[in-house]
């Protein structure tokens, strides 16, 4: 199901009207019986038979962006504050093109996939979010890496009189947001920049204009409204790590046997939930998708690799 | 029926105000039950933890808050206020622990267990339910004549209670601190208050 088109046309004008209503069905009947029936392989990976897709009230609602605030509702609440439009990337370091890009520029021309992924917050609560996005593969080939380039690392927007979380006095976050990622895992076909998600153009608390999106690393790695691609020989140093480097490592795989120097991570709650219940289910290796990046760590001891 | 004087007027006053969050949290899960994430936002759990555990620190800081008042503002009538609002605070405690044992972890024994030992800011929150149990079992008269000069030392265990709850909510946060700073400034200015009467009673002493 490969979808080119611009982010604000709407997902029913544009994709097959059987498939459409396939992933309708699919939204309500559980992710992965139906994924299996039709849909590549990038789309099955890693659901798991009792998937269900979380309602998008919640996936716009319910966010950790501490930008906008630390609560769980100050990204819906204040993130509109935010211009996403004109938005430029700075791309720098080892590679053969670099320079400031616009936005819209450097995603002319390339493949809007939807995917279904499994998310787990480090926080032990998960969704699974029907993302529109392009493999990140795609995007960093255009800048011509070069053989030095071993890592690679992303800042989020710092814009402080649009970005109340980034004006607090009682955070201790050193603004700006970093992640980054070994580069073959951001090669990783899994790996996507995330443009959209339930076939509408990304809301601002969920990144906008595009974020990162590792299905299989805790939610802190997945970058939101990136302004700067950095292509580096050494690992970058990113937020969490730099603020709290016991709890937070380079890598956050999703691993249930290795907490959280404060939580377990073996169980996570699932969104939603209700009074009733709290949803609860094991956490998996690689948050489900295990068979697909494993070989990317095999040989490395994870509980010092966290 | 005596007249309502301000001073008659001031115990059902906060009676009123202790009732007031349980009152808004009625509305908030009536808003629940009618549509899901109305009341109690997208994780209607969390939601109601935290909920409970705001107002339980709050509520506690207030019962901490009533003899330096009383002392400061000379108003007699507040000590009458103090053992109902250490009760309101015991309550919302329990009501915060009940429902992150029966809603959080849905009664898995093992799991309480598990939580209690690796989540450190989960043993404190514990440990400041147990002491805050303690003073609410000792708190009637039957107990305080029971226990003597031993019920004042017993209840001075508040100065345990108040530090744990803080702690216990500064534990948890991974970041944004502005509310944890505010509460504590609270509690400093109640503990700063106690220690400038006690030395001022000392010296009054003659040696």
């Amino acid at each position: 199901m490969l979808i080119r088109k611009p982010p604000s046309i709407p997902t029913s004008e544009i994709t097959p009207e059987e498939i459409y209503r396939d992933r309708r069905r699919f939204m309500t009947a559980g992710a992965a019986g139906i994924a299996s029936a039709a849909l590549p392989s990038v789309l099955q990976a890693g659901l798991q038979p009792d998937d269900t897709v979380t309602p998008e009230s919640i996936v716009t609602q319910y966010n950790n962006f501490y930008e906008f605030g630390t609560d769980k509702g100050d990204p819906a609440a204040y993130a509109h504050e935010m211009t996403t439009d004109p938005w430029t990337v700075t791309v720098s370091g080892e590679a053969n093109k670099t320079g400031e890009f616009a936005f819209e520029d450097i995603v002319k021309g390339l493949d809007v996939e939807e995917r279904i992924y499994r998310f787990r917050c480090v926080e032990a609560w998960s969704m699974v979010v029907p993302w529109m996005g392009i493999p990140l593969k795609d995007v960093l080939a255009q800048f011509e890496p070069t053989g030095n380039a071993k890592f690679v690392e992303f800042e989020t927007l710092y814009r402080p009189d649009e970005m109340r979380g980034q004006r607090g006095f009682f955070s201790s976050i050193d603004w700006p947001y970093v992640e980054g990622l070994r580069l073959d895992e951001a090669y990783h076909p899994l790996t996507l920049m995330v443009t959209g998600l339930y076939g509408k153009e990304l809301p601002n608390q969920n990144g906008a204009p595009w974020r990162l999106m590792v299905p299989w690393k805790y939610g802190f790695k997945s970058i939101k409204s990136v302004v700067s691609i950095r292509f580096s020989e050494r690992e970058p140093v990113n937020t969490w790590k730099q603020l709290q480097a016991s709890e937070y490592g380079f890598y956050a795989n999703v691993n249930p046997n290795v907490s959280h120097p404060r939580w377990s991570q073996a169980t996570e709650r699932r969104l939603p939930n209700s009074l009733f219940s709290s949803n609860r289910i094991p956490t998996l290796m690689f948050n489900g998708y295990a068979d697909e990046v494993g070989h990317l760590y095999a040989g490395m001891d994870l509980r010092k690799y966290y | 029926m005596p007249p309502a004087t301000p001073q008659s007027l001031v115990k059902p006053a906060v009676a009123v105000a202790m009732l007031a969050p349980w009152a808004w949290l009625g509305y908030l899960i009536f808003l629940e039950t009618m549509q899901s994430g109305a009341g109690l936002g997208p994780d209607p759990v969390e939601g109601l933890l935290h909920y409970l555990g705001e107002w339980s620190l709050i509520v506690l800081l207030c019962a901490f808050s009533v003899t330096p008042l009383q002392r400061q503002l000379g108003w007699a009538v507040l000590i009458g206020c103090r053992r109902m609002v250490g009760l309101f605070a015991f309550t919302f405690v329990l009501v915060h622990a009940a429902v992150y044992a029966v809603f959080y972890v849905e009664l898995d024994g093992r799991l309480l267990l598990q939580e209690i030992i690796e989540r450190p800011y989960i043993t404190l929150g514990m440990a400041s339910l147990l002491v805050l149990t303690l003073l609410a079992i000792t708190s009637t008269r039957g107990w305080q004549r029971r226990l003597g000069r031993r019920w004042k030392a017993l209840h001075r265990w508040i100065y345990l209670a108040v530090p744990l709850a803080l702690a216990h909510l500064l534990w948890l946060r991974k970041d944004g601190y502005a509310d944890v700073a505010l509460y504590t400034l609270w509690a400093a200015l109640m503990a700063g208050e106690r220690a400038y009467a006690w030395r001022s009673r000392q010296r009054k002493i003659p040696t």
